[in-house]
């Protein structure tokens, strides 16, 4: 055959796969309704930032210096100071109740400590149930803390430590989570729309009986595999532009980097997990069997992704199998072109074990087409 | 004057799929009589599974009046439900649960009593044969098995009212007189009100009643001696020393005055418009001496003499296919030899040979499970093969260049086109599989839509179609690319007669025209269309041979001329004959 | 003894569902080693406690006070320091993710120690991972002033700081984060189970057509769901145990709560979970479709709106009200208690309060649209 005839035979089946998948028009709506709801909802929600820390305040000093602090703390904007407390009993239920997050005690010397050059003693009392939301609020306290000594110092108050540190965060100077967040979501998405649609597709034609109809023809199997391996792609890479058209302008995040680098990211991660999938369904003979396939690939592969927690915090052991993980690669691509304007020559150790993931996995896909009969 | 246990008054039922109403049941009447079978009989899309379903409270009643057992179809569908036993087409069994475990569910769900269900299941055991099966996952039975199962769980408790959808579908001869068996027992003992429908005509004959449904209309309610009547005097058999079956068949069914001319034991059935036959004489050479006989009408006769009354068009669209006829030939195009297929200890298939040679029908006969499809599959490339060879035009399919495809076309025995998909979107990806587009594709297509009257469904998603209708579809996908070779598994299982009569001519005109056609089948009197065919039983070849060599083997004098059904039933009984003698010996010492 | 038939049509049901499930092992693996997957990952990889944050230093002068302070980096069990000779080079493998974060000690960085004009040392940090660019801010912040009130000792400076903040973090003194992971695992286990197995089940009824003989016989709508829901949240039920009891023993989780408590909650967060599952089931009608609906929402929604990683109350007010749809934040509340905290009473009872808010409104919905008809 021609090239041309080669052209149009895919062509023809990635019509029929994409027909199968969406002349169902709640198979339709899965695939639009749910990522398109997830990314506003997950955007806005899912943030380390903490702008409501809850605060009570357990003051036994009467004195100038303690008020100040109080003020200090209950001016900012991102603690909500909701109780005022009288007696030490009342810390407890406070905290157990998750009334507030953290309960700042300030002992009766305090003031008196601070004039007679002493250091003034505060407990700060944090709930550790949820420890990364505790090390938050903590940080930002003393954040504010310190700001109040150095004041001090300045003024003269006191030998207080000199200003010496100066920080700075970049790409995401005011270290705002959303942006490391929102980018993630972009690959989160794309990868379980391309799973979505192809974990199920051979599986399906098994049941139904539509493979063999198909493996009698004399298509090759790398064609059946091209023609499923396209609505996978499409969709996947359709759903991330759309996700990274609202990042950009609903979401406000920067795009410093080259669009053209973030596409070959984007090509690449929707082909493995395209890979992924149709591996996934190639072995399996019953589409609940690929369902639940999908799903043993899909959790571990957002866990160790690095999407919420970073690999570098992970053991070696489990820093290895992250490796295999296209989500790893594709994330450090999209936040780079977003925040640090990274190009292709950063992204060359991200490209090419996403090439050779996609490769053998399509590989395996093809070769169990024919020789996964029973 | 009994009371009618089941009747239905002026019921009417549409469905909307998409933009279109069909309209499936249309001021439909009757009553059944207790006590006895009743047959629900009508092509393809007649609308009998819907009124099954209206009768056990599964699809709201548009307009009209249903009473089962003295109970309201509109109100009290539930207490129906509760009351009446219902075998769906597919049966309602769990393949993962075992023969016993689906007895035992019914048991449960029915409320029969645990005290009962030793004496229940013992019975239904013996009826149904499965007594050493009860162990085995349902999935793992054959299909007249699965049947038998299914039938057994509707009768776990004895209802008043048994309602059969298509029970007898796809299932061998000796497992359909087996199931026929049981209704009738039950019938007769517990006063059982039957109503099954089914696609075997000379089942019409067993039923007490036969109800006619044609399009969502009912058009008589009558004993099957009554059907018959309206043909009495113009049933013929034509013969000829000079011409194939075949031949005889294809020129005799072109011939007005004509309404079915049908290849059985011995030559052509025919029936006639009028109570005469000499007119078909000057149609053939004079050379050609006709013998014909008159015989006594049978219910298919008269159903195919009604049904041609109400369609205008009575599809006797013959195919031509490309190759020119080198008929007969020596070439052997099929080759089988000692192919053996097992899956874990199971043989499915065990040391089977033949050959086929160009340009003729070959039938794979046999029971259900008897290794028929393994088989084809293997042949087809479908499957590994454990030990032994096979060749398609020279080549083994499995390991040849998918380009060897081309050649071969391929109608796998459940349907298996894309049902979500339009008949066009279907046939069009089909057409590109085989590398037809633009000009070619179009004139294929259209070639496939015109000689399977395709037009009204073009865009209709072929699973919403009439299963007759999915068959055509089927058959038109796998003639696509005109192949040289045909592999046809169960191609008229579950299709109505006219359909099948359609199907016939077509394979049969395509045979004359040079293309190698191997087809299995559980219909025996199909086996009548073929020019060789094997008998498998459980995975072995039994007989070989031409039909009338096969009809010869059951010879005997208590039978001197055996039907196709009566040799295939006496060479699998001799096999289990066989069979048990020789575990006999294995057993005494 | 009489016989009820409603009884024996639920045992009969319930039966059937349990063959099925041990007849398939994709079930049994999705129950039992898919949560032991979980519960290594979470126990053993995931965390968000920062160690051996790779962390450039550049010391323009060297001395004996800069030495003192990168000794004090290499000893922190949560940096390992590289040296670069200038910012420029430390910038660079900042940009190519060598390293996190730079200390920049800048010139005449001892004498100027003290003074209060100009800052010596200069600090960036990688902020793409906002959380953890805050968490390392803070650990060098922490760094640093311990080291200087040290060295301001040793040189005998006078240094008082005015407020001396003492942190106590309670339920989790260490501030380990599997601790509070651990218990939302279980929760985010429980949701999978009971949604995405039982998504599948009424799903492959329609679609293997044995729908349609249940539906004709006298099983009605109560006894087809609760038939549906025993078998799965028995096994939903051993595999709470058997999380709970893995987490506790491998990964050393305290657990301050009542046992009874864990197992009523549980069972009544199974309950929602398999009513979602079921939801998605009875309206979705084909195992395709309900496949897909079942990884899509599920998963996610319980793993990012759960408040298991996420704080929910730092999420916008609209999507907190969105938040309490989600079965699993009730259930992470619960336990995230129970494990760390104790029986805290408030927390229990308004959980389980909306949780069986949400059962009621589940079980009704899924009620309604089981229907005994094929329309």
């Amino acid at each position: 055959m021609s090239i041309r005839r080669h052209l149009l035979l895919i062509i023809a089946l990635a019509i029929k796969e994409l027909l199968a998948l969406l002349r169902d028009k709640k198979s339709r709506m899965v695939l639009i309704g749910p990522p398109i709801a997830q990314l506003l909802i997950f955007g806005y929600a899912a943030t380390f930032d903490l702008n409501h820390i809850t605060l009570a305040v357990y003051n036994e000093d009467p004195g100038e210096a303690s008020r100040e602090l109080i003020s200090r703390l209950s001016g900012s904007p991102n603690i909500d100071l909701l109780y005022t407390i009288q007696h030490e009993s009342e810390i407890k239920p406070l905290i157990d109740n998750q009334d507030v997050l953290m309960v700042v005690h300030i002992h009766p010397q305090f003031s008196a400590d601070i004039s007679q050059g002493k250091s003034g003693k505060v407990q700060l009392i944090l709930d550790g149930r949820n420890s990364n939301t505790a090390m938050i609020a903590l940080n930002y306290t003393r954040e504010i803390i310190l700001q109040l000594n150095q004041q001090w110092a300045k003024n003269g108050l006191l030998h207080g430590p000199p200003v010496i540190l100066e920080s700075r965060a970049w790409y995401n100077e005011n270290l705002r989570s959303r942006w490391f967040i929102v980018s993630g979501i972009i690959g989160l998405l794309s990868l379980v729309v391309s799973l979505v649609v192809t974990a199920l597709s051979v599986a399906r034609e098994r049941e139904q009986g539509t493979f063999d109809q198909l493996l009698v023809t004399p298509v090759h199997p790398a064609f059946i595999l091209i023609g499923k391996a396209i609505p996978g792609l499409l969709i996947g890479i359709l759903e991330a532009s759309f996700i990274i058209v609202v990042a950009v302008l609903w979401f406000d995040l920067p795009f410093r980097g080259s669009i053209g680098a973030l596409y070959l990211g984007v090509f690449l991660f929707t082909l493995s997990s395209v890979g992924i999938g149709l591996m996934i369904s190639s072995i399996c003979v019953t589409q609940q069997q690929a369902v639940l396939g999908a799903f043993m690939f899909l959790v571990p592969a957002v866990i160790l992704s690095g999407f919420a927690t970073p690999i570098a915090n992970m053991p070696d052991s489990v820093q290895l199998i992250t490796y295999l993980d296209p989500l790893r690669y594709f994330l450090i691509i999209v936040r780079s072109v977003f925040m640090e304007a990274g190009s292709y020559n950063l992204f060359w150790p991200q490209y090419w074990p996403m090439v050779i993931i996609a490769i053998t996995t399509l590989t395996m896909a093809a070769w169990l087409f024919r020789h996964k009969m029973y | 004057m009994s009371v009618a246990e089941v009747s239905v008054e002026n019921l009417c039922k549409t469905f909307h799929v998409g933009k279109q109403t069909i309209q499936a049941l249309n001021n439909v009447s009757f009553s059944l009589k207790p006590g006895q079978v009743t047959g629900l009989i009508g092509p393809d899309g007649a609308g009998k599974t819907t009124l099954m379903r209206l009768l056990c409270g599964l699809l709201t009643i548009d307009s009209g009046r249903i009473t089962v057992s003295g109970l309201d179809g509109a109100t009290q569908a539930a207490d129906i439900q509760a009351s009446v036993s219902y075998m769906p087409q597919r049966f309602g069994l769990y393949e993962d649960l075992t023969v016993q475990e689906n007895l035992d569910l019914y048991a449960d769900l029915k409320g029969l009593a645990p005290g009962q269900r030793q004496t229940r299941y013992e019975e239904l055991m013996k009826l149904t044969g499965l007594a050493p099966f009860t162990g085995r996952l349902a999935g793992k039975l054959s299909g007249g098995m699965k049947q038998k199962l299914g039938l057994a769980c509707a009768l776990v408790v004895t209802p008043k009212v048994l309602i059969l959808d298509e029970p007898t579908v796809g299932v061998d001869p000796i497992s359909r007189r087996e199931l026929w068996h049981i209704v009738y027992q039950q019938v007769e003992q517990a006063g059982m009100t039957v109503l099954l429908s089914t696609a075997y005509l000379d089942e019409a004959e067993r039923c007490a009643e036969v109800i006619l449904l044609h399009e969502g209309k009912m058009l008589q309610q009558a004993t099957p001696a009554i059907f018959s009547e309206r043909v009495q005097g113009r049933s013929w058999l034509v013969s000829s020393p000079h011409l194939s079956n075949r031949q005889l068949q294809l020129k005799l069914s072109q011939l007005p005055g004509i309404i079915d001319a049908l290849i059985v034991q011995g030559g052509v059935r025919v029936v006639t418009e009028t109570a005469d036959i000499s007119f078909i004489q000057p149609s053939f050479d004079a050379a050609t001496s006709l013998q014909t006989k008159a015989i006594t009408p049978s219910f298919e006769d008269s159903f195919i003499d009604r049904l041609k009354q109400h369609n205008t068009d009575t599809g006797k669209t013959a195919i031509t296919a490309h190759i020119a006829a080198e008929h007969p030939s020596d070439e052997v195009v099929i080759k089988v030899d000692q192919l053996k297929r097992t899956f874990g200890d199971f043989i499915a298939v065990n040391k089977v040979s033949f050959n086929v040679n160009k340009g003729e029908i070959f039938g794979l006969l046999g029971a259900n499970g008897a290794g028929k499809s393994t088989t084809f599959r293997m042949l087809c490339g479908l499957l590994p093969i454990s030990s032994g060879h096979c060749s398609v035009a020279g080549v083994d399919l499995r390991h040849a260049a998918n380009q060897a495809r081309q050649n071969i076309g391929y109608m796998a025995q459940k349907f298996s086109l894309y049902g979500q998909l339009t008949v066009m979107q279907n046939l069009r990806f089909y057409a590109s599989c085989y590398g037809l587009f633009k000009k070619q594709q179009q004139a294929r297509i259209q070639w496939a839509i015109d000689t399977f009257e395709l037009e009204p469904y073009r865009n209709t998603n072929t699973a919403d179609m009439p299963l007759g209708y999915k068959q055509r579809m089927s058959f038109a996908v796998a003639l696509m690319h005109q192949p040289d070779i045909l592999f046809l598994d169960e191609p008229t299982s579950g299709i109505d007669p006219l359909a099948r009569r359609e199907f016939w001519a077509r394979t049969n005109a395509l045979a004359e025209s040079g293309v190698t056609v191997l087809v299995t089948t559980h219909f025996m009197e199909e086996a009548n269309y073929c020019d060789h065919m094997v008998i498998m039983a459980n995975g072995t070849v039994l007989a070989k041979g031409t039909p009338e060599q096969m009809k010869q083997l059951a010879q005997q004098e208590n039978q001197p001329e055996p039907s196709m059904e009566d040799a295939f039933i006496y060479l699998i009984e001799q096999q289990m004959n066989k069979q048990s003698a020789r575990q006999k010996q294995v057993s005494t010492p | 003894m009489s016989h009820n038939p409603r009884l024996q049509r639920l045992k009969g049901l319930v039966r059937k569902e349990t063959l099925q499930i041990i007849r398939d092992p994709s079930s049994i693996a999705l129950a039992f080693v898919l949560p032991i997957i979980l519960l290594f990952l979470f126990g053993y990889g995931v965390s968000l406690d920062a160690r051996n944050i790779p962390l450039g230093i550049v010391v323009e002068q060297p001395d004996a006070a800069t030495q003192s302070l990168s000794g004090s980096f290499e000893q922190s069990y949560y940096f390992s320091p590289h040296y670069f000779q200038t910012i420029q080079q430390a910038e660079t493998a900042l940009k190519f993710h060598q390293i996190q974060g730079i200390i920049w000690l800048k010139q005449n960085f001892a004498r100027q120690l003290f003074s209060h004009t100009q800052a010596v040392i200069g600090v960036r940090v990688n902020g793409v991972d906002s959380n953890q660019a805050n968490l390392t801010l803070g650990y060098i912040q922490g760094t640093w002033q311990d080291w200087l009130y040290r060295y301001a000792r040793v040189q005998g400076v006078k240094l008082n700081i005015p407020i001396e903040a003492e942190p106590r973090v309670w339920f989790n003194p260490a501030v380990s984060s599997r601790m509070f992971l651990i218990p939302g695992v279980v929760a985010i286990i429980m949701t999978i189970i009971g949604s995405l197995l039982t998504a599948m089940v009424v799903a492959r009824e329609w679609d293997r057509g044995t729908m349609e003989a249940l539906l004709v016989t006298p099983l009605s709508n109560i006894e087809f769901i609760a038939g549906k829901i025993i078998p799965y949240f028995v096994l939903g039920m051993g595999s709470l145990a058997a999380t709970v009891i893995l987490a506790i023993w491998l990964f050393d989780v305290p657990f301050i709560g009542s046992v009874g408590i864990l197992l009523v909650t549980g069972a009544l967060f199974m309950l929602v979970s398999l009513a979602v599952g079921l939801l998605i089931s009875v309206l979705s009608k084909n195992q395709f479709v309900a496949g897909q609906v079942a990884i899509v929402i599920s998963f996610l929604p319980a793993f990012i709106l759960s408040g298991f990683v996420f704080d929910i109350h730092s999420m916008p007010a609209a999507i907190q009200v969105i938040t309490h749809i989600v079965p699993a934040r009730y259930f992470v509340a619960i336990l995230q208690s129970l494990f760390l905290a104790g029986n805290i009473w408030p927390i229990i009872l308004t959980n389980t309060a909306e949780l069986l808010i949400l059962l009621l409104i589940f079980s009704r919905l899924v009620a309604k649209k089981t229907r005994k008809r094929l329309e």
